[in-house]
């Protein structure tokens, strides 16, 4: 069964930056006691922006220097803070991979790395694409690593990350994007992923923005008479295998969207699951595929891969011929 | 403080302490038969020994103290002369060392230090250039927490050539964290030759000054020029924003035994019993000459 959420079908934007800075603010306020690090990426009107000025002695800017960062949000975590860095996502795992590895994984510190502009959302060509940040996140020992599906969960993984031990990956998008759950009123439990739809015919399972996208494209196909499942699987690490085995059993065919590399990221954990379990499926990847994404605004690009609503509809339909 | 008494430490005993270290730190290297960082091992027992003998706040026997001041390590491949120094303290044996010493599930120890294997560590360090930014998020730490410690951070000069050195002394200028202390044990070789003839980081002391930092040079195989500028030291304030300070440590690699002092070869290497009998008679002859 479904778990019990109300999910929202209108496009109705929300900013996981905006969202989750404010509930920052509102558990400062609250009196929990954590450090925030960010390197030149908050500007000061925005909701981060905001806390940083009403708290700036927990708060510390580095300018631009992501190794730095990661290294100086370990130090903090030493000292014996929570600390949320919000952190340039192209660039996290890229310059800063070594720090990730040794100063936050290895020393398995309670640090919350916010990778934002997640995927290709950031635009401007792939210098500026995080595109193989969850294929690294994935081998790292210790990293929990959560792709929310819309910016309110955000504000709730960034809440019960608070007492959550070890070091947390949050990975987000750049702006504003459709919110998946119509309220907050659901039970969110790390590792444990959200069946946000029932289907019998397939499941498509997503993760951050590919949650809505997929969502969307179950709700396009059921005019075609196929119904899919629809997993939101907001942690990447630990991965609800679970899920997966249930998903393969009881629908036979498993379909992953993520904005990210087709290799080794969501597609890459769910086809190392199907391919041990013995149980015959029929499975595809859809998402960035292995060359740099062609130069375009985001919206175009998903649609120019086919992991737009539109594109994974009509894989789908391929799929089963309809 | 460690207690009173120890802080009553003489020069020359703590002279005396640094060459019992020296040895032990050879026959330590001899009984795992794994290959050690001597030389740079050997560089910065001085420097060492007066911090967790003298100058640095810290109990072994209460390593979690919450006030205690915190060591970063970040040449971290020399983690055995600190290890050497904390079994002189009383917080493990050399047996339970090497019985612990890289024994897989077993282990406690290995040529870089686990922080939550080894009491004293503070930080897990081995790969270069990562001690400065954690050593300033600690520095960053006690001061949002308006915590009284110190933080020293223990560099290679080698190591400078990493830049995370230098956006880390940059952050540490900038905010003005007078309560970190960055120590260059500049012995100025690393593993392939001279540092100069690698890539030269000199002239140091101007460039750490242009970072917004205070500097201290001094020999650093030389006692009574360490605990000088240790004692030097302003109190450390998490409210008085001044320059932080950079101790640089001018040593000789290799320092205590003649056949490795200076030789690039001995950045790392093994120790059979021949070796080390000449490496604590070397040892033993600094402490008759002195």
């Amino acid at each position: 069964m479904a778990v019990e959420v109300s999910l929202n079908f209108d496009q109705i934007l929300s900013s996981a930056r905006e969202v989750y800075g404010t509930e920052l603010r509102k558990m400062a306020d609250e009196g929990m006691d954590f450090a925030f690090v960010c390197s030149d990426n908050v500007a000061p009107s925005s909701e981060v922006g905001k806390l940083m000025k009403a708290y700036p002695d927990r708060c510390i800017n580095v300018g631009i220097a992501e190794a730095n960062q990661v290294g100086v949000s370990a130090g903090l975590a030493l000292s014996g803070k929570v600390v949320f860095s919000q952190v340039f996502g192209p660039f996290l795992p890229l310059r800063a991979a070594d720090q990730i590895h040794a100063d936050i994984a290895y020393n398995d510190v309670p640090v919350r790395l916010i990778g934002t502009h997640a995927g290709v959302t950031s635009g401007g060509g792939p210098t500026h694409n995080a595109i193989a940040d969850l294929s690294f996140y994935r081998a790292v020992p210790n990293l929990t690593v959560v792709c929310p599906a819309d910016a309110n969960q955000c504000a709730k993984v960034v809440r019960q990350s608070m007492n959550y031990p070890g070091p947390m990956i949050i990975r987000i998008a750049r702006g504003a994007e459709p919110d998946v759950y119509a309220d907050n009123d659901y039970e969110f439990e790390f590792g444990k992923s959200i069946t946000i739809k029932e289907g019998s015919d397939l499941t498509l399972i997503g993760t951050g923005s590919s949650v809505y996208w997929s969502l969307k494209a179950a709700q396009k196909l059921e005019e075609y008479g196929i119904y899919a499942r629809v997993i939101d699987m907001h942690t990447i690490k630990p991965f609800d295998e679970e899920a997966v085995l249930k998903a393969a059993n009881e629908t036979g065919c498993v379909i992953t969207v993520e904005d990210q590399s087709i290799n080794g990221g969501l597609g890459g954990a769910v086809a190392e699951i199907i391919a041990e379990s013995n149980i015959p499926t029929k499975f595809k990847r859809i998402g960035l595929p292995d060359e740099f994404a062609v130069l375009g605004e985001p919206n175009d690009v998903y649609k120019y891969y086919g992991m737009d609503p539109d594109g994974i509809a009509k894989t789908v339909r391929e799929f089963f011929n309809r | 403080m460690m207690n009173s008494t120890v802080n009553e430490w003489t020069i020359q005993e703590l002279e005396d302490k640094a060459i019992d270290i020296r040895k032990d730190l050879c026959t330590f290297i001899y009984r795992i038969g794994i290959a050690g960082h001597l030389g740079g091992e050997l560089s910065m027992i001085d420097m060492a020994v007066a911090l967790y003998y003298k100058y640095m706040n810290y109990d072994p026997k209460n390593p979690e103290m919450p006030e205690r001041d915190r060591l970063i390590l970040s040449k971290g491949h020399c983690a055995e002369a600190l290890f050497t120094i904390y079994q002189d303290m009383g917080m493990y044996t050399m047996d339970y060392m090497v019985d612990h010493f890289e024994t897989l599930e077993t282990a406690k120890f290995s040529m870089h230090p686990n922080r939550k294997y080894v009491d004293a560590i503070e930080a897990s360090t081995g790969s270069l250039g990562h001690g400065m930014p954690i050593a300033t998020g600690l520095a960053l730490g006690a001061r949002m927490s308006n915590e009284n410690w110190r933080t020293f951070c223990i560099i290679g000069d080698g190591e400078l050539q990493e830049g995370t050195n230098w956006e880390a002394f940059m952050t540490a200028g900038h905010y003005q964290l007078g309560n970190l202390v960055a120590i260059i044990d500049k012995n100025d070789l690393q593993m392939s030759g001279p540092t100069n003839q690698t890539n030269s980081i000199d002239p140091l002391d101007e460039k750490m000054r242009a970072f917004g930092w205070e500097v201290i040079e001094v020999n650093g195989n030389d006692m009574g020029e360490v605990c000088g500028a240790l004692e030097s030291l302003p109190p450390s304030d998490p409210h008085i924003r001044r320059k932080p300070i950079c101790i640089i440590s001018n040593t000789t690699k290799g320092k205590g035994v003649s056949f490795m002092e200076n030789v690039v070869g001995w950045h790392a290497g093994v120790l059979n019993k021949e070796d080390l009998e000449k490496a604590i008679e070397s040892i033993e002859n600094t402490r008759r000459v002195r």
